[in-house]
């Protein structure tokens, strides 16, 4: 016993003095023939499962960007290449490893972490040592009314992602010869950043439409549980149900609405793919509601990856599954800082921050034009129902495929 | 004269070492300022649980009341707290003047609320004994953050962002890094004081058997409660340190009971619980560790930092400085008669 | 939080919702709570690492059901698994705290909890994952009282297993031997008994109590890595209230965890479920050592 003891210390001196030696003000921001941009990624913690989609969506950017010679700034080529850290899905650790990685790895060009809540931390980092940061996975709408500019933001907001719903279920309404005053409106929302922003577009939408909020359930992000909220809709019959949770949030209110057999006319949910609801629960996730920020099925098309289908194709080959739209983000980003690098024909900072603040291209993201906030206003958010286990878009209807199935039949009926 | 200098010299090696520090090495400002933090976190703990006996797994309460009134309170103080709040957004900065007063009149106001927290809840909570007392204290400390993460006020599930600091970027890594250290060092001799008093005693007899010290006199409830109020104080200072050196708030990053709530505790034991060095060097080794282990471990670090815990918690019971006594018992005052047959 | 209650009393039968739920959740809690009262009252350990074991029993579940095996027979397999993890635990680390302070064996467990959260999530990847229990629903009450089949599944083993459990640990010759020591180790191996066998079978039994309830939650709701801190808290609570080595209380406080923690969530909205279920904690610890210290006494 007594020898393990010392043998521990021993080794662990060991590493403690080597790894005082090893950690030294590494790499900055271009080495040799690459350039590295630095990311914060949630490997663990309870969004690793976002984090590794975006992680994917960051590597096949790379993968395909180096595939076509690499960016082209001041006349040479460069690869590129992106240093991670695990931010553990926490605030204090993301915001932490930003300045590691600004200060310590000497990075000059950040992307951003997965969900609002991390980029909300990360973003005073950046703006403080006047870093560029580009995300696709932070949607709140908080992150663009502080003043920041080293921020920008491939993806709607957040706010924007189930507003359509309301405003669907209003169109409905009208329609059957109803008042949208009328309607009910039920929100049990995950107590985030992400879904509390979500919570505010959908109550200022059914605040303009004058409709009745009954149920506004802020659920516990630890919750297992939706019997309490689910119990309540039973009561009070709202028309529409808009719930968002991350990817438990749609697993479970899809789960629950189905064993429960609440019946709701309109259900409208986020992270219906990142939750793979079509594949777990089959035809019990028929006619939901899905906000996306993007879909393989628009018509999006950009020089990188061509189409929105041809993007689909490459990345399920590579990694065996459909894209989520957080992967799709993820690469649009990087796509971002490829064009403003070519256009800014420098590494300067501030040069390159002017340059991505000018970006207006198109992808297969969708186009990315930054307004002074550093929002991106040339993509909405679309609106898809699963039917028949296949998705449909149904709203915008500039971009709809398919008309919206309304009411969702009664589970004696289905 | 020269044992005078022999004791002075390890705090004067570590104090210009702390001093310097920032300067020599600025890429680690945070990591070392967060050093500090830990120092702090480790000491706080080790009042009440390796000098008292009392093992809080809840101390993180009083570290979440000081970053969130500390940041209320600067705010509060010059502008309407709707106007920082996430939806309405208006850009709110704050002047240098405004941003250190509001700072410091934080601060006091964070130790008034966590002290009376600690004197209420304390007067029922060290009833309790054992590892009652572990599992209250915990409930205290989720309960606190669940509240937290329900409160419209303080921002609720979105969080809140604390006031940007009024000066270049380097600056306020240094600002923070100092007023961190200055904690440390205030509460490592504030605490080494105690233990050399009276209150030391105390408290060590309450350790020892509670029932005998209650006997012999000693109003334990008052020594427990002033104990458990003394960690409060100083974990208020550093919880509003903190979450200005975040600059993001809300109820993980104020009450990590999962994180720094259980560290603080394992840092004390790494090192040595019941010591005053233990906590410190405990501290030391286990944020080292763990930067490390996050630097070079993706995605397994929180691996290696169970196994590392395992390791301490089943081969080193005893930490760091109690395995340097059984060695060298010499060094530590006492003597050790290998003639005499041991039991 | 009044016009919840007025609900309330306008629909009655909202309650029996509630209640009806509560009473299925807190059967499978009371499940998790068994085996935790079993490691405490016998080996003198609170272990953290309950709800891992909980949720690697779910995943163990997930990939059998995943692979076509009947849902409602991988629960035995699952109970079985975590036997041989509990088991290969004890021998590894647990053994070494088992005389030791029983802090030191909270400290030990934590990590042990560390270690198999991370691992899951290293290995299995945190994707929120659910199994189908291929069970029907039933309605009553026209539609407003809905209970799923696999909850009373739950409710049934829970009862089941109680009171298997209770006859085993007073009819069979591990069992006596298991409440042997745990009224008394010394004396238990001074008359013979292997203290060691019976500290590793309790922490095996534990771990495979813990899988039958991981199946069941898999099937009932989901599971991901990061699910194990929720159980570990409410059976603590559980076996709080219950007190150790009462096994009928065990089922009363677990179901009776499960109610109230519904109707606070129906009543003061869900933010405040989880702050009132670690409140009502403290408050049930302060109020129990409070009417023991009149008696100048003290919860040991």
């Amino acid at each position: 016993m007594f020898n393990i003891r010392r043998y521990i210390i021993c080794l662990a001196v060991a590493i403690t003095v080597l790894g005082l030696i090893a950690v030294r003000a590494a790499s900055a921001k271009v080495v040799g023939d690459t350039i590295i941009f630095g990311a914060a990624l949630s490997a663990t913690g309870k969004y690793s499962t976002a984090g590794k989609h975006t992680k994917n969506g960051y590597d096949l950017a790379v993968e395909r960007i180096n595939g076509m010679g690499g960016v082209k700034v001041g006349g040479k080529y460069y690869k590129i290449k992106i240093k991670y850290y695990d931010d553990e899905s926490t605030a204090a650790r993301g915001a932490q490893l930003a300045e590691r990685l600004i200060k310590q790895d000497g990075t000059k060009f950040m992307l951003g972490p997965y969900s609002s809540g991390l980029t909300k931390a990360i973003a005073p980092v950046t703006e403080k040592y006047k870093i560029p940061m580009v995300e696709g996975n932070g949607a709140s709408r908080s992150l663009f009314n502080k003043g920041y500019r080293y921020i920008f933001a491939v993806l709607s907001t957040s706010d924007y992602y189930l507003r359509e719903a309301i405003n669907l279920a209003a169109e409905v309404a009208k329609k059957s010869g109803k008042s949208p005053k009328s309607l009910k409106v039920a929100l049990a929302m995950e107590n985030d950043p992400f879904s509390q922003d979500i919570r505010a577009g959908v109550l200022e939408d059914a605040k303009r439409w004058g409709m009745r909020v009954v149920i506004d359930d802020k659920l516990p992000p630890e919750l297992n549980d939706m019997a309490a909220t689910l119990t309540k809709v039973k009561a009070l019959r709202p028309d529409v149900l808009v719930v968002s949770g991350h990817s438990k949030g749609a697993t479970l209110i899809i789960r629950q609405v189905s064993d429960m057999k609440v019946n709701v006319p309109m259900l409208a949910i986020t992270h219906c793919e990142a939750a793979a609801v079509i594949k777990n629960f089959g035809s019990r996730a028929d006619y939901t509601l899905c906000a996306a920020q993007w879909a393989p099925t628009l018509t999006y098309e950009g020089k990188w990856f061509g189409t929105a289908g041809d993007y689909s194709k490459r990345f399920k080959d590579k990694y065996g599954y459909v894209p989520p739209y957080q992967s799709a983000e993820s690469t649009a980003a990087v796509l971002v800082y490829v064009d403003a690098l070519e256009r800014a024909n420098s590494f300067d900072t501030e040069k390159v921050r002017d340059s991505i603040a000018a970006t207006d291209i198109k992808t297969f993201y969708g186009n990315v034009k930054f307004d002074k906030t550093g929002k991106n206003i040339a993509k909405p958010m679309v609106l898809r129902q699963i039917v028949k286990g296949k998705f449909k878009v149904v709203a915008p209807t500039k971009w709809a495929t398919s008309k919206l199935i309304h009411p969702i039949p009664k589970w004696n009926q289905r | 004269m020269t044992d005078n200098i022999r004791s002075a010299l390890p705090y004067l090696l570590i104090g210009s070492a702390g001093l310097a520090a920032p300067i020599i090495a600025p890429n680690f400002q945070i990591q070392l300022a967060m050093l500090w933090m830990m120092i702090i976190l480790a000491l706080t703990w080790d009042i009440a649980g390796g000098q008292m006996g009392y093992n809080s797994f809840g101390n993180i309460l009083f570290f979440g009341i000081g970053c969130y009134v500390t940041a209320v309170m600067q705010r509060e103080l010059f502008f309407d707290i709707a106007e920082y709040a996430n939806v309405t957004g208006k850009v709110v900065t704050l002047t240098s003047y405004q941003y250190f007063t509001g700072f410091s009149l934080g601060l006091a106001l964070s130790v008034l609320i966590a002290v009376a927290v600690g004197v209420v809840l304390g007067s029922g909570i060290l009833g309790l004994r054992g590892h009652y007392f572990a599992i209250c204290t915990l409930g205290v400390g989720v309960a606190a953050g669940e509240l937290a993460s329900g409160w419209e006020f303080v921002g609720a599930g979105s969080g809140m962002l604390a006031p940007i600091y009024p000066g270049e970027a380097n600056e306020q890594g240094l600002f923070y890094y100092y007023t961190f250290f200055v904690l440390a060092v205030l509460c490592f001799f504030t605490l080494k004081r105690l233990y050399s008093s009276r209150f030391g005693l105390a408290i060590n007899a309450i350790r020892d058997d509670e029932d005998k010290a209650e006997a012999m006199g000693i109003h334990t409830t008052r020594y427990k409660t002033v104990a458990w109020c003394i960690s409060g104080f100083f974990l208020a200072l550093a919880g509003g340190m903190f979450g200005h050196l975040n600059n993001f708030i809300d109820r993980e990053v104020a009450f990590p009971s999962s994180t720094f709530g259980v560290w603080m505790v394992l840092m004390a034991i790494l090192g040595g619980k019941g010591t005053i060095w233990g906590p410190v060097l405990g501290a030391t080794v286990f944020h080292v560790t763990q930067e490390l282990f996050w630097t070079y471990l993706f995605g397994w670090q929180r691996v290696a930092l169970g196994v590392l815990i395992v390791v301490i918690v089943v081969f080193f019971p005893q930490g760091i400085m109690g395995w340097l006594r059984e060695r060298w018992p010499e060094k530590f005052g006492e003597t050790v008669d290998t003639d005499a047959s041991t039991a | 939080m009044l016009s919840n209650l007025a609900l309330l009393y306008e629909a009655p039968i909202l309650s029996v919702q509630l209640i009806i739920d509560g009473i299925l959740i807190g059967a499978i809690l009371a499940l998790a709570a068994y085996g935790m009262a079993l490691v405490w009252g016998v080996m003198n350990i609170i272990n953290i690492a309950q709800g891992e074991f909980v949720m690697l029993g779910g995943y163990v579940t997930f990939f059998l059901t995943a692979a076509g095996v009947n849902p409602l027979l991988t629960i035995p397999v699952a109970a079985a698994a975590l036997f041989i993890l509990g088991w290969a635990l004890y021998r590894l680390v647990v053994f070494r705290v088992v005389d030791k302070d029983m802090f030191i064996s909270i400290l030990a467990t934590f990590g042990i909890s560390i270690i198999l959260q991370q691992l899951a999530n290293e290995l299995f990847g945190a994707d929120i994952r659910t199994a189908e229990s291929g069970l029907r629903t039933l309605l009553f009450a026209d539609g407003m009282v809905t209970v799923t089949q696999v909850k009373i599944v739950g409710f049934v083993g829970a009862l089941v297993l109680g009171a298997g459990l209770f006859l085993f640990l007073k009819k069979s010759r591990l069992g006596q031997s298991m409440r042997a020591t745990a009224q008394n180790a010394r004396a238990a191996r001074i008359m013979g008994i292997n203290t060691d066998r019976v500290y590793a079978t309790t922490f095996a039994l534990n771990a495979a109590i813990c899988g039958v309830a991981g199946s069941l939650v898999v099937m009932t709701w989901l599971i991901h890595p990061y699910l194990g801190l929720a159980y570990t808290l409410r059976s603590f609570m559980i076996v709080i209230v219950a007190g150790l080595g009462n096994l009928a209380g065990v089922v009363f406080a677990g179901t009776g965890l499960g109610i109230v923690e519904n109707f606070a969530g129906f009543l003061l909205g869900t933010e405040y479920q989880a702050a009132f279920v670690f409140s009502l904690l403290v408050v049930i610890l302060l109020v129990r050592n409070f009417r023991l210290t009149k008696k100048r006494r003290y919860l040991k």
